[in-house]
């Protein structure tokens, strides 16, 4: 019998295993192969969500399901976190201290925030000035925050790179601003956003729509802005460019890989501490029978929801090609797309792959139906989780 | 080959988003005064855009090589 091993239950591990359940179904059925789920907790979590918890336009208890309601009845459910792999004997190891084998194994865990990489920034979070909505706790925090900010500057400081879903950034100050319009408060509030590099956004196409709506809407930018420190007590971003003050600073804090000893430990990650995997193939370079996909590899991509998805069908379709003893001939070319608010009624969207002129394709004028899009989108993520879209 | 004997490479062929000069903004921010990086890129646009960067950080660039299709940008962490 032929053991597949899926590490992570989010977005890229589930539409993994549904669609295996789906391609080699009939193999499963008859013991020829088995398919196993581990995550560490009995919930998919969809964090897409996270960027309305703030506003109060969703709630953490939408964000999660739990697995087997989601998971197709022929994947084998371990929830126990995993903590050490051995690749050479193909065998992964769980908290509980259980085994298991594996020929193939896919690791999907996904990516944390690292706060206390940034000096200063946990204790102003502690103080209730710095925030973050990247976990359901952060944008539960910042959620009473906005609730009683009524005048100040907030700043929306990009910390982290690389960090998951490269556009939540824009989205947020978008958002804010018309959130507080709405309220009557926007003359009382200034808004910020700073970026690590030296234009507003890593991708061209992106720079170019979101340039002349920040002007428009008087949301200030700042960049190149390295923040290296936060003080707490001043409430001032330290950059390797300067200084700013902040009433309410709402940051994207560094990032590691989930599961980042094990990446470590087993010697599949790079020196950045992801994943390292062909770009094509998604196999990991640094050991036999693994793939890995989403945010906790290294593929030339976003570390967005779209991407992981994406990439889930094709080792999903390489495994099953691999498992019926035939080539594996389905590749990834960086196939991303992202959904991008413009504020609490109109979005728009970037689409590109691999190929550089793809990042410079103009986006589409922001509009209430490609807001519609995003809104059902995310409304109907199990189906996506259950593998069906 | 390479003249420059990195420390560390950052393979940033086929980064689509947010691209390489992001990519390599983030492993500065990990690395100890001293390491060189190399920075493979297959977007021409780093030719310009690191140099671009470089000028406002502390950090020095050493040199940028043409190899076969894609880049190879050497920096000194500071
Ligand atoms: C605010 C916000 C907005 C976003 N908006 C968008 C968007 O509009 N569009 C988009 O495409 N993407 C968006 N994203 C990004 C998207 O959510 C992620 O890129 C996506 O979830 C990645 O999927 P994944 O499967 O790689 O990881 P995840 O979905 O994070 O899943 C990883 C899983 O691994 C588990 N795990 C971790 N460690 C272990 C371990 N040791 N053992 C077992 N299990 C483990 C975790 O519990 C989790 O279930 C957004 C993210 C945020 C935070």
């Amino acid at each position: 019998m032929e053991k597949i091993v899926v590490v992570g239950g989010g977005i890229g591990g589930t539409v993994v295993a549904n669609r295996l359940a789906n391609d080699i179904g009939s193999m499963i059925d008859d013991g020829e192969v088995e398919v196993t789920l581990v995550n560490d907790t009995p919930h998919n979590v969809y964090k897409p969500k996270y960027l309305y918890i703030p506003f109060g336009l969703s709630h953490t208890d939408e964000t999660k399901r739990p697995l087997t309601e989601i998971l197709n009845h022929r994947i084998g459910l371990e929830v126990d976190p995993a903590v050490d792999m051995d690749t050479d004997a193909k065998t992964l190891e769980l908290e509980s201290g259980k085994t298991l084998d594996y020929d193939y194994l896919v690791m999907a865990t996904g990516a944390k925030l690292v706060p206390s990489e940034t000096p200063g920034l946990v204790e102003a979070h502690e103080d209730d000035t710095a925030h973050w909505f990247y976990n359901p706790e952060g944008a539960e925090a910042l959620r009473d925050a906005l609730q009683d900010f009524e005048e100040g500057h907030l700043v929306l400081s990009v910390i982290g790179s690389p960090h998951i879903c490269p556009v939540a950034p824009i989205e947020f100050p978008l958002i804010a601003d018309a959130w507080f319009r709405e309220r009557g408060i926007r003359d009382d509030i200034e808004i910020t956003y700073t970026y690590p590099i030296q234009r507003s956004h890593g991708l061209l196409s992106v720079t170019r729509w979101m340039d002349p709506i920040f002007e428009d809407r008087g949301i200030d930018t700042e960049y190149p802005f390295n923040v290296e420190e936060v003080d707490p007590e001043s409430q001032t971003l330290e950059a390797m460019e300067g200084e700013l003050d902040f009433d309410l600073a709402v940051t994207i804090p560094p990032h590691a890989a989930g599961a980042d000893d094990l990446i470590e430990n087993a010697g599949i990650g790079d020196e950045g501490g992801w994943v390292d995997v062909d770009h094509n193939t998604l196999e990991c370079t640094r050991a036999d029978g693994v793939y890995s996909i989403g945010d906790n590899a290294n593929h030339g991509t976003s570390k967005a929801g779209s991407p992981a998805h994406y990439q889930a069908g094709v080792v999903a379709k390489r495994l099953a090609s691999q498992i019926r003893g035939e080539p594996p001939t389905e590749m990834y070319h960086g196939k991303t797309f992202c959904y991008i608010e413009a504020g609490l009624d109109e979005a728009t969207y970037a689409h590109f792959n691999y190929d550089p002129e793809t990042k410079e394709k103009q986006l589409p004028k922001e509009s209430q139906l490609i807001h519609w899009g995003k809104t059902a989108f995310n409304e109907t993520f199990s189906l996506i989780t259950r593998g069906l879209i | 080959m390479a003249d420059m004997e990195p420390d560390e490479t950052v393979d940033s062929r086929d980064s689509a988003c947010p691209g390489p000069l992001m990519d390599l903004v983030g492993r500065i921010k990990k690395s100890d005064p001293g390491t060189v990086l190399e920075l493979l890129t297959s977007d021409e646009g780093s030719k310009k855009d690191v140099p671009d960067w470089l000028e406002n950080t502390r950090h020095d660039l050493l040199e940028i090589e043409d190899q076969n299709g894609h880049w190879a940008i050497y920096v000194k962490v500071n």
